[in-house]
């Protein structure tokens, strides 16, 4: 009766992960011992050694086992909940994490903290123990009194094991209970020619020391087998134990040498391993796909939506049956009921993807607290909107700008604490995080209330490095977009936390590629705020579509400035056939697609043309395409899942028609034009070279 | 009672395609289809359906033998033209023009891709003692694609390697650019 464990491995890693932040949570509220959270500190690291212990996970049961005995002592007020102590617990969670990661892989986890750590745990426990000797040797004596030992017969019928039933197996479950003497009685056992080997003819007699176990835990270990074999069960006093186990041994049916029920314990696991390397490895090739939990109310919605959609789709098809044209009123309305049904079904689809956005905001108060005694900084730190809820993938992919965001404030952002008093401030830092949702997008602000950005510095900085010409004149938000050039740093000493120049540049493209934007705005003295806008999905696009040639691209709505047909005016050729499309002020370079794509067109001559004007990271293009086609909701599908990535194209979707159209990455696509310009002005060189 | 009419159905059915199963166990299954003239062979177990040829969608600087992608049941497949990647046969597109869609399990991860063929024609039974080496007299295939020859009355068929297909977009990533 083997199950195949690897299946729930997901399930656990899971679980334990989520433990893991619950322990980070409690243990950073955690302020005394009559604190509920030590409770559910305790639970989750007990789960996590249970749970590890299933999966054969043994660096994590004995890393977690230590773990767990100190919250023991915390939690039964045997020890005091002192600061330190909670440093090492923290330091703790970290490494469970490791060592869950290096079981998972069957490596072992050669990290040394992990060593470090666990000295400490000893230290600190053993420190308790000196402390408290006299509580120690109160529960040695409760313990003693406490022993117990049963003698158990065991006579199993012959079938026990035709029934699926190890007795290893329930010698094993009694190991958990105590200490075990077993004796196995081979009296019945028939001669070699005569067995049977279907058969059992053993006996055993088993004694148990055990702590805390009653009749009824022993009973439930022999629970499955209750009606297949003669068990009894006595209670043998505390001193009698001793004697009764010399009888046992002087016995003379006890003509087998007793079972050792470690080296047993260790064949079984060990045979136990080799029947789930298979499905392991097999699990293994399977790609990590994740998972979301989803709360049933959200569930209980879509069900009802599809419910109203069957029942829009029956009185279609009715109506289908014997059309006639009285009935276009009823096909209309019920058209319309469809559009609101497929809306409603498609909104609610994408909130079982949404996830309240607490899970990338729970990594803070961690970061905050480590930090600050990294730094010295006495910081607070408030949230708010933490259910402000996100897409999962935007989700993760927007944390590490996030915590990139929260260590600048906290190291650039909140001077020291002299600094602060010298301020007139209050010694100790603020920093917040908010979250809230504004039309179709989420916006996060990061707040500190610190030193604020140093304009002149900034300015100082860009014209050195030749960004910004020295004597232009540039607005403030001009001033404070600079901090995201790459290499720019104003930080006057590099640390550790911030202050290498790598980074806002990478915070500022990670949030573009979400399809986001980033805003900073500053006051001397009194702090900054960086707002962050993003999409709230990144798996449904509004899209322009439109034609070239034979073929149908989606622009996206988002970065179109506006379409116009063009006058022949405005068109301008200048240094060297390159097209500019005279926009009011601006003068819009244009870009053919059909040239870019190698296609096809009706239409390769600008005059009269239709552009489509679109923006990318201040940078105006103007597509020429053959024709505008209507603008719709697109589900974006990845290319790159059967085939590869595209240059100039994001995704591709299907249409109503069921066709497959593609969607333009238009800051993919200005990149590309500019490398073909590029090679172009090469070879014009290379041609003047040779004719030089 | 009905139950137990069901019940002897059951076994009955079991049997039905246990004597299907009978035959596979000898050697494994290979589809085969034709280029041109020539045959070719692929395990019938990559096979996830086949299809008629519709025109794809075209995806910008694709090499000449990615004729672009289709919707198939939601999924985006990329269809590429056999016959022109491999020199085989000429590039026409007649009714009889299939595409066999095949999956093909890459490391972590399967792929699902369109191959364009001119025919499929059986389904071909060969153990391992039946495949042979193919020798390397410069055909236009790249070896690393041929699994091994097999005979098949007076014909040979290349038994081609399913695993090694999903490479075959990325041999030359900018082909389409220089035309």
């Amino acid at each position: 009766m083997t199950i195949d464990l690897a299946q729930f491995l997901p399930t656990f890693l899971e679980e334990s992960y989520e433990g893991l932040e619950t322990m980070e949570t409690g243990l950073l509220n955690l302020q005394s011992s009559e604190d509920d959270s030590i409770h559910s500190i305790f639970r989750a690291a007990h789960s996590i050694k249970g749970g590890a212990g299933t999966f054969g996970f043994t660096q994590v049961t004995n890393f977690t086992h230590l773990v767990e005995t100190l919250l023991d002592e915390m939690r039964d007020g045997r020890r005091d909940i002192i600061q330190s102590d909670i440093e090492i617990l923290l330091q703790s969670v970290d490494c469970i994490r490791l060592l869950i990661e290096a079981d998972r892989n069957e490596s072992v986890c050669e990290d040394e903290s992990i060593n470090n750590v666990q000295i400490l745990l000893n230290e600190s426990l053993k420190s308790a123990n000196t402390q408290t000797i006299n509580e120690s040797e109160d529960t040695n004596d409760s313990k003693s009194t406490n022993q117990q030992s049963w003698l158990i017969d065991f006579i199993p019928q012959p079938h026990l094991v035709q029934t699926g039933n190890d007795p290893i197996f329930l010698f094993n479950a009694l190991a958990d209970l105590g200490e075990l003497r077993i004796i196995c009685n081979t009296s019945e056992l028939p001669v070699f020619s005569d067995i049977e080997p279907k058969e059992l003819y053993l006996k055993w007699q088993i004694q148990l020391s055990t702590l805390s176990s009653t009749e009824k835990d022993i009973r439930e270990v022999f629970e499955w087998v209750e009606d297949e074999c003669i068990l009894d069960i006595t209670l043998l006093g505390t001193e009698a134990a001793v004697d009764k186990e010399q009888d046992l041994k002087s016995a003379p049916v006890a003509s087998e040498p007793a079972l050792d029920i470690k080296a047993a314990k260790e064949e079984t696991t060990r045979t136990s391993l080799t029947d789930n390397d298979k499905p392991q490895t097999s699990a293994k090739t399977k790609p990590d796909v994740g998972s979301i939990r989803v709360g049933v109310d959200k569930v209980d919605i879509l069900i009802n939506l599809v419910g109203e959609l069957v029942i829009t789709q029956s009185m279609l098809s009715e109506l289908g049956n014997d059309f006639d044209l009285s009935k276009l009123e009823k096909l209309t309305s019920g058209l319309d009921q469809l559009l609101q049904n497929t809306k409603e079904l498609q909104e609610s689809v994408m909130r079982i993807r949404m996830l309240p956005i607490s899970f990338a905001f729970n990594r803070f108060p961690r970061l905050i607290h480590d930090l600050s005694i990294k730094t010295g900084k006495e910081i607070e730190l408030v949230i708010k909107g933490e259910q402000t809820e996100l897409d999962k993938t935007v989700m993760e992919q927007i944390g590490d700008p996030l915590v990139h965001l929260v260590r600048n404030a906290v190291d650039h952002g909140i001077e020291s604490k002299e600094v602060r008093i010298a301020n007139g401030k209050s010694p100790k830092g603020k920093i917040s995080l908010d979250a809230y949702h504004m039309g179709g997008s989420i916006v996060i602000e990061i707040n500190d209330d610190g030193g604020g950005i140093n304009r002149q510095a900034v300015l100082n900085k860009a014209i050195e490095k030749g960004v910004v010409e020295p004597n232009s004149t540039l607005t403030d938000s001009q001033v404070f977009d600079l901090i995201f050039e790459p290499g720019f740093s104003t930080a006057n000493e590099v640390t550790d936390i911030s202050g290498r120049g790598v980074g806002m540049d990478v915070v500022k493209k990670n949030i573009q590629s979400l399809g986001g934007r980033i805003q900073v705005a500053s006051e001397p003295g009194k702090g900054s705020s960086f707002k962050v806008n993003l999409p709230l999905t990144l798996a449904i696009l509004d899209g322009q579509l439109v034609r070239v040639g034979t073929e149908v691209y989606i622009i996206p709505l988002i970065s179109i400035v506006e379409s116009l047909q063009t006058k022949t005016d405005l068109i301008n050729r200048v240094s060297g056939n390159m097209l500019l499309y005279r926009l009011r002020e601006d003068n819009v370079p244009v870009l053919p697609i059909y040239q870019l794509f190698n296609l096809e067109a009706d239409n390769i001559e600008i005059d009269n043309s239709l552009l489509v004007v679109v923006e990318s990271d201040g940078q105006k293009v103007g597509l020429m395409v053959d024709d505008l086609l209507a603008q719709q909701q697109v589900v974006i599908k990845s290319l790159k899942d059967n085939y590869q990535q595209v240059d100039g194209i994001s995704g591709a979707t299907i249409l109503g028609d069921g066709s497959v159209a593609m969607i333009l990455d238009i800051p993919g696509m200005i990149s590309m034009a500019l490398a073909q310009a590029q090679v172009a002005q090469k070879t014009a060189h290379n041609n003047i070279e040779e004719v030089v | 009672m009905d139950i137990q009419a069901l019940a002897k159905d059951v076994p009955a059915q079991g049997e039905q395609s246990l004597e299907g199963i009978d035959f596979i166990t000898n050697g494994e299954q290979y589809l085969t289809f034709m280029l041109g003239t020539e045959q070719f062979a692929i395990n019938i177990l990559c096979v996830e359906e086949i299809r008629s040829w519709e025109q794809p969608t075209r995806i910008p600087n694709a090499p000449i033998h990615v004729k672009g992608v289709i919707n198939m049941r939601g999924v985006i497949v990329p269809i590429i033209d056999l016959r022109i990647k491999f020199e085989v046969g000429e590039n026409t597109y007649l009714p009889s023009t299939v595409v066999i869609i095949l999956t093909i399990e890459v490391e972590h991860d399967s792929k699902v891709i369109g191959f364009v063929v001119d025919a499929v024609s059986d389904v071909l039974n060969a153990e391992e003692s039946d495949i042979k080496k193919s020798p390397a007299f410069g055909g236009s295939i790249p070896p690393e694609f041929i699994a091994g020859l097999v005979n098949l009355e007076n014909s040979v068929v290349t038994l081609l390697n399913a695993e090694a297909l999903h490479k075959i977009e990325k041999h030359q990533p900018n082909g389409g650019n220089k035309s």
